[in-house]
């Protein structure tokens, strides 16, 4: 497929490079949180921000610009140790970089960009950088590496109106060229602000025969006549500072060069267009300041508490190829096409009366367990660190606790455990809510935080782990725990339970899952959006997941959920039903059983239930509710699977045959054609075969609505 | 080919169904394949004959003649299966058999009367006339869509 407009092309990767830049902006951020607040980690996130604005002002992306540059500008006081970080300055660093990142966001959207949160965020900044003592600082410094001293009497740069002379010299070392550093973009770069004349000294070039290809002789003078400040003219050489030698001395307005003094020279403007200015790839870079904790495997750390990690020398950068997504969903496709082959080819070997010691018998084997790795490698191609997300719910935790007025502290572990690039977008809503329940309902207020002992700083823990081919994802808060007597009221007054019935505590934290369940005796702002944790659950069983909750009084509540890491096969029950094969997925079947008349009965024709150690489950009969085949005469002596529906209620489905558990690789079926009722996805099986991954809550649903299948009461017992 | 042959003429695959010769545009249409059995889908229209596996991907398959309202006549192995593609999704489409390719001159495409109503209303893009005999030219776009009607 071509891309008809190359620009947008640019575009979009200019936008996916802005997501690297803000994640090594919030990470640069999070450490400084932490305490660490040396230069390196400070430069990132100044260097961050500086490339969004480099890049947005090629693209002409003007509020984008204008926020990031004003950003920058205290950004660099801090850098330049003229600002000191406070706590609160950081907390409005953290908010800026929020409204920078969606201020990238609405730009990449082309979306209208509302001002009030914007102007609210520089008009802070501003007091910031203004509450600075300018200082005067000797301009003559030849070089330094961190960059000059810059608040001179300029004032705020945006505010300057004067026009200033300076005298720029500028000289390449060896390093620069080497490292694909160009002299031409500076200098344009400095033509852009403002009118300037430049002098190449070409004195140190030697004759032909000793110039050395890669060494630059040339430097140059450049007499900059500009409205900018000198930070601004500074700011030029940021990407080559330490590769070259440069200085900037103002110069007396009275002095004026006109371009009478130089007539040899060619005017810049023959130079091509300004838009051309480009900004040296972010790999030439130090190595932002991530990777800060250990990848966490199959072991799950336990952080030190409000320990500082331990911190790694600055590794290498990492070789990142950017990938097509459609490439490697087509790689994946075939990946999927080369299982159902393998599987095929087995089954078809299998049937011939070949020796298992037999070179085909043994190439087979050698062929099946190549294809696993193969399988196995080209998922983790889709895998992603689950940081990004990790870093997204850093920031509902700092929007959350404003909301509510609460002191709250997230704390991540794992964050490179690495999942599926659709679990993870998927997870994004269901976490998000999970969180705000965490700061709103799980956490105590401050008072009576201190009231019990506890420190006043409420923390969420916000974890992920791989455990055993799954990935477990933890959120933990240190809050008062669950209510259980208050619970139990709720659901008996919302009529969900029997008033009679005596729960476990386990059954009574699940009761929050319940649909048209809510705690909170005020709908707060934050959380009461009628959006309940029946809906979380819904979501994570959506992507194969299972949730689960824990609680101790006094001292939190931990919600966990596990998935799978992969969306692209699924651990799957091979069934029969009148002749049909089908899949259901393995983690709702709970139980399979045989049909006696004794737990058997009928409750009105075409209604029948299973008593299972007390509890009626309604029996549905997948043959007939697929529409494969009549009515049965008697059930007796059929199998039986027992599911958990999302509602938390059971169903009992009649299959033919139980064949096989195995992994299936999923294919999705075309939804613009026709949607099948209670039908999830395809697989192929070995025979070549197409089998259908059944919905069995869908199927049920749908079922109970086809018979006017009363809605058979439960009995709570496990 | 080039451009300015389409523009003046139009390859056809025409096949047979219900005794009648019918035609698409030869141009979407990925393969030609023999019957294989279909997986049934659950609830879905008549004419649904089911998916298919075509090397990986999930193929629904049509019966054409019923889609069209014609007489629907008995599978034999002689049956045979049109891929067509249509906006990105990929159709397999059941008829009785494939006769042949012809290249038909523009201007030599009559539009369908105007018909109301009947039952394979729509279907027809247009006709044209060969050795005294009508083939029928299918809206593609009309035949894969699925009504909710049709579902029901």
């Amino acid at each position: 497929m071509t891309n008809p407009d190359p620009m947008a092309e640019i575009r979009a990767s200019f936008f996916i490079e802005c997501e690297e830049l803000l994640e090594a902006m919030q990470d640069g951020l999070q450490t400084m949180d932490d305490g660490q607040q040396d230069s390196e980690t400070i430069n990132v996130v100044f260097r961050a921000v500086h490339s969004i604005k480099g890049g947005a002002g090629a693209f002409g992306l003007e509020p984008l610009v204008r926020f990031a540059h004003r950003y920058e500008t205290v950004m660099d006081q801090v850098r330049s140790e003229t600002l000191a970080i406070t706590s609160d300055l950081l907390k409005l660093f953290f908010r800026a970089a929020d409204h920078l990142s969606d201020l990238v966001r609405l730009c990449r959207d082309d979306m209208d960009i509302p001002q009030a949160e914007g102007d609210a965020i520089l008009a802070e900044l501003d007091l910031h950088a203004g509450a600075t003592p300018a200082e005067e600082e000797d301009e003559d410094i030849d070089f330094q590496p961190l960059g000059l001293s810059l608040d001179l009497d300029f004032g705020d740069d945006d505010d300057t109106t004067g026009t200033s002379s300076y005298r720029i010299t500028f000289a390449p070392a060896t390093e620069m060229f080497e490292t694909g550093n160009d002299a031409v973009p500076i200098l344009r770069a400095l033509a852009d602000l403002g009118d300037c004349t430049t002098t190449c000294d070409a004195e140190r070039v030697p004759a032909l025969a000793s110039l050395a290809p890669e060494t630059p002789y040339l430097s140059w003078t450049v007499m900059l006549s500009t409205t900018a400040a000198i930070d601004e003219i500074t700011s030029v050489f940021e990407f080559v500072d330490g590769l070259c030698t440069f200085a900037i001395e103002p110069v007396d307005n009275e002095v004026g060069f006109s371009d009478e003094a130089f007539p040899d020279l060619p005017p810049l403007d023959l130079l091509p267009e300004p838009e051309e200015v480009e900004l040296p790839p972010l790999d030439m870079l130090p190595e932002p300041a991530e990777q800060i904790s250990a990848p966490v495997e199959d072991t799950p750390v336990v952080a030190p508490k409000n320990e500082k990690p331990a911190r790694t020398a600055p590794a290498s950068p990492n070789a990142v190829v950017r990938v097509d997504l459609d490439r490697i969903e087509r790689l994946v496709n075939l990946v999927g096409e080369l299982v159902i082959n393998q599987a095929m080819l087995a089954q078809s070997l299998e049937s011939t009366t070949l020796s298992p010691h037999s070179d085909a018998m043994r190439g087979l084997g050698e062929f099946q367990r190549l294809t696993r790795d193969i399988q196995d490698s080209v998922m983790m191609i889709r895998a992603q660190p689950v940081k990004s997300m990790f870093q997204r719910m850093s920031r509902i935790v700092r929007e959350a606790s404003a909301a509510v007025g609460k002191d709250v502290r997230l704390v991540t572990d794992g964050e490179n455990t690495e999942v599926d690039k659709t679990v993870i977008e998927r997870l994004a809503d269901p976490l998000t809510h999970m969180i705000r329940n965490a700061v709103d309902h799980g956490l105590e207020d401050t008072d009576a935080r201190i009231a019990a002992g506890k420190p006043s700083q409420g923390q969420v823990r916000l974890s992920a782990a791989h455990r055993s081919g799954r990935v477990v994802i933890e959120i933990k808060d240190d809050g008062g725990g669950i209510n259980r007597p208050r619970v139990k009221q709720i659901a008996i007054d919302k009529g969900l339970i029997p008033a009679d019935s005596t729960l476990s505590d386990s059954e009574i934290d699940n009761l929050l899952f319940l649909p048209g369940f809510s705690t909170a005796a005020t709908v707060s702002d934050l959380s009461g959006r009628g959006v309940g944790m029946d809906v979380v659950r819904t979501a994570i069983q959506a992507l194969s997941g299972r949730i689960s909750i824990s609680s101790t009084k006094g001292e939190g509540t931990t919600f966990s959920i596990s998935l799978p890491l992969t969306l692209a096969v699924l651990d799957g029950m091979v069934i029969k039903v009148a002749d049909e094969t089908l899949v259901i997925p393995l983690n709702v079947v709970t139980e399979t059983l045989t049909l006696r008349a004794d737990n058997l009965d009928e409750i009105q024709p075409g209604l029948a239930v299973v008593r299972v150690r007390g509890s009626m489950v309604p029996l549905f009969d997948l043959g007939r509710h697929l529409g494969y085949r009549k009515q049965k005469e008697t059930y007796v002596d059929d199998i039986v699977l027992l599911i958990s529906k999302e509602d938390g209620n059971q169903a009992a489905l009649i299959v033919d045959e139980i064949q096989d558990q195995r992994q299936v690789v999923i294919k999705g079926l075309d939804d613009n054609f026709y949607r099948a009722p209670g039908i999830a996805a395809a697989t192929i099986l070995g025979d070549g075969q197409i089998a259908l991954i059944l919905d069995p809550s869908d199927i049920v649903t749908q079922a109970a609505q086809d018979a006017g299948h009363p809605n058979v009461p439960q009995k709570l017992e496990a | 080919m080039s451009d300015s042959d389409t523009s003046t003429s139009v390859e056809l695959l025409t096949f047979k169904l219900g005794g009648q010769e019918y035609s698409l545009d030869i141009m979407c249409v990925i393969e030609i394949r023999g019957w294989t059995r279909a997986t049934p889908l659950p609830h879905a229209p008549s004419f649904m004959k089911g998916v298919i596996n075509l090397r990986g991907t999930v193929l629904p398959v049509m019966d054409l003649a019923e889609r069209l309202g014609l007489p629907v006549t008995k599978h034999t192995n002689r049956n045979v299966i049109i891929v067509v593609k249509h906006e990105n999704s990929m159709t397999g489409l059941l008829v009785d058999a494939v006769s042949d390719i012809i290249t038909i001159a523009q201007d030599d495409l009559q539009p369908s009367p105007d018909v109301t109503s009947g039952s394979g209303q729509g279907f027809i893009k247009s006709l044209t006339l060969r050795d005294d005999q009508m083939i029928r030219i299918l809206d593609l776009a009309h035949v894969v869509k699925i009504l909710e009607s049709d579902a029901a």
